[in-house]
């Protein structure tokens, strides 16, 4: 069944058991964004330290795909150099807009390759994207304070 | 005389396809558009073909055809509303029809009887749709106007407990919808019109969901202006209506200038021709209009009576089934009295979304979101809602496809 392509179990996973949600105290830039078409919604908290991402906290509502992706990332991404960050993060938008023609470098994507399915899907690449973009959006405010 | 909506279902060709893997389709989205007919498609289709030409100019042929085409839809639609011919003005969409108002309040000499100005107040309900909600609110943010609101109860009804309080002497506009796309709550009408009409307001029906599934007669409602989109009445896409009492329309000024809606003009100045010219500048969607006249046609032919019969009796069905299923909760009226046959509902912990994708993959059609009624939503107390809404083409067969669907994704997600 093509929809058993969109809910891998990894996506149900992170959608049953998130990690990093639950906002810190303390950060350096705090985003929120929202999917306007379907009222999804995230904040997203970014902490770094010189040019690593020292922490990614996060909370929302929304689907699965959109509450699974952001899980993933702020797993992924933590630890990271930004620009070790970019390259994933670059890596997975590639890979939204790939209409299913793409299967996502498991090395570089780890867990978000369980993703793939999703560009199957275009009514639903966007909340796969809206923790990245959210993400995207805090690391540059973090920057700026740098 | 009732009907059998498997033999309407033979009139919409989208439904000889298949939906993911060869699955029936299961529509039950017309809250958000309509299927269309083949009569539909070929009056649109026709029009292009046969007759095509810019309307109401050209000493030509074909232009006099297309000019018959188009006054001939214009007909149909005043058929259907009881209104009168020149009291229908054609445009894009119901979402134009309510800008081109809430602008046209705004666009007037300072002595014209609809201005509205910092002293006034607009009156709207908590459950439009953005569409009549956010071209009063931007109106009110422009003029300086108060804006109000009525409140939606737990119910889903509107709370008119304060009419006479909410609906001031100051009041000019009280713009509300006659069906709540989420809810379905059909609003009583006659109060709220009577009290507007005592402090001399003006009262702005959005009927998009209530004229494809009811008998509606402005006469009867006894509002000021009335409008709907034809794509959600079985027409095209483009093509809307705005209907307005014929001696309010000749004080109201225009909202989009240019061709065809002028009278005289100079490089200095312009006036304006009389309603319904005078509110539809440039070239207009003719084959759309053609096209919503012979959906019109195809509505009244079976009978808006029949069709309404119809609904109540299958939404009657679609809530008692739905509400048979442990963990479904909806939103709005829970009975079959004064609604219509649309039903928005949470399930459990599965969010909208995901459960409108499992019913797609099952071949069923519905709508997720907020369904651009954000404010209502919030109201609420939900992120979301999955919505599904029914009409002519639709039987019981449409709602048991999706008491399975929504069970099956109880068992999809809930496995996994």
């Amino acid at each position: 069944m093509q929809l058993d392509s969109l809910y891998q179990e990894v996506i149900l996973d992170h959608y049953k058991r998130p990690q990093h949600k639950g906002l810190a105290a303390t950060y350096d830039a705090q985003v929120h964004h929202v999917n306007p078409s379907c009222g999804d919604e995230i904040t997203l908290n970014v902490t770094l330290d010189g040019n690593r991402v020292a922490a990614i906290t996060w909370d929302g509502v929304g689907c699965s795909i959109s509450q699974a992706s952001v899980s993933i990332l702020s797993d992924l991404l933590l630890g990271k150099s930004v620009s070790e960050a970019d390259l994933v993060l670059n890596n997975f938008t590639e890979l939204m807009q790939s209409k299913g023609t793409m299967v996502g470098d498991d090395e570089i994507l780890e867990d978000a390759v369980a993703m793939a399915g999703v560009s199957k899907f275009p009514a639903r690449i966007k909340c796969a994207l809206l923790g990245w973009m959210a993400y995207k959006d805090a690391v540059v405010q973090a920057q700026a304070k740098l | 005389m009732a009907f059998d909506p498997r033999v309407v279902r033979q009139d919409f060709p989208i439904f000889e396809r298949t939906i993911r893997d060869g699955k029936r389709l299961v529509y039950l989205d017309s809250g958000a558009t309509s299927q269309k007919p083949n009569s539909v498609i070929e009056a649109e289709s026709n029009f292009y073909r046969r007759h095509n030409a810019a309307v109401h100019r050209g000493a030509h042929q074909l232009a006099e055809e297309a000019t018959d085409a188009y006054e001939g839809a214009r007909e149909t639609v005043a058929k259907f509303l009881g209104g009168r011919v020149d009291e229908i003005i054609f445009t894009k969409g119901a979402t134009e029809s309510l800008n081109l108002l809430a602008y046209a309040f705004s666009n007037g000499a300072s002595d014209n009887r609809f201005n509205v100005t910092s002293k006034d107040r607009i009156v709207v309900t908590e459950m439009e749709h953005h569409a009549n909600l956010i071209p009063w609110q931007q109106l009110a943010k422009r003029s300086g106007a108060e804006l109000t609101w009525f409140e939606v109860t737990p119910e889903g009804r509107l709370d008119l407990s304060k009419l006479a309080e909410m609906i001031t002497p100051n009041t000019k506009v009280v713009a509300l919808t006659h069906q709540s796309n989420v809810l379905g709550t059909v609003n009583p009408l006659a109060a709220i019109v009577a009290r507007a009409h005592e402090v001399g307001a003006v009262v702005v029906l959005d009927a998009c969901q209530s004229a494809p599934h009811m008998p509606v007669n402005v006469k009867e409602l006894d509002v000021d202006f009335l409008t709907f989109s034809g794509h959600k009445a079985i027409g095209p896409t483009g093509i809307g209506v705005l209907w307005g009492r014929a001696e309010l329309l000749k004080d109201l000024p225009p909202f989009l200038f240019g061709g065809s809606m002028i009278e005289t003009v100079t490089m200095t100045d312009a006036t304006w021709a009389p309603s319904p010219r005078r509110h539809e500048a440039g070239v207009p969607n003719m084959a759309q209009a053609v096209g919503l006249g012979a959906a019109l046609d195809y509505l009244m032919n079976i009978g808006m009576d029949n069709i309404y019969k119809h609904e109540q009796a299958l939404g009657s069905y679609l809530l008692k089934r739905l509400q048979e299923i442990p963990d479904l909760k909806l939103v709005g009226p829970l009975e079959m009295i004064d609604r219509g046959a649309v039903a928005s509902f949470t399930f459990g912990d599965i969010h909208p979304h995901d459960l409108g994708q499992y019913l797609d993959s099952q071949g069923i059609a519905v709508r997720t979101g907020h369904h651009c009624a954000w404010p209502l939503t919030r109201k609420l107390g939900v992120q979301a809602t999955t919505r599904a809404s029914l009409y002519l083409y639709n039987d019981e067969q449409d709602v048991d496809a999706l008491i399975e669907g929504i069970l099956g994704a109880q068992k999809y997600f809930g496995g996994k």
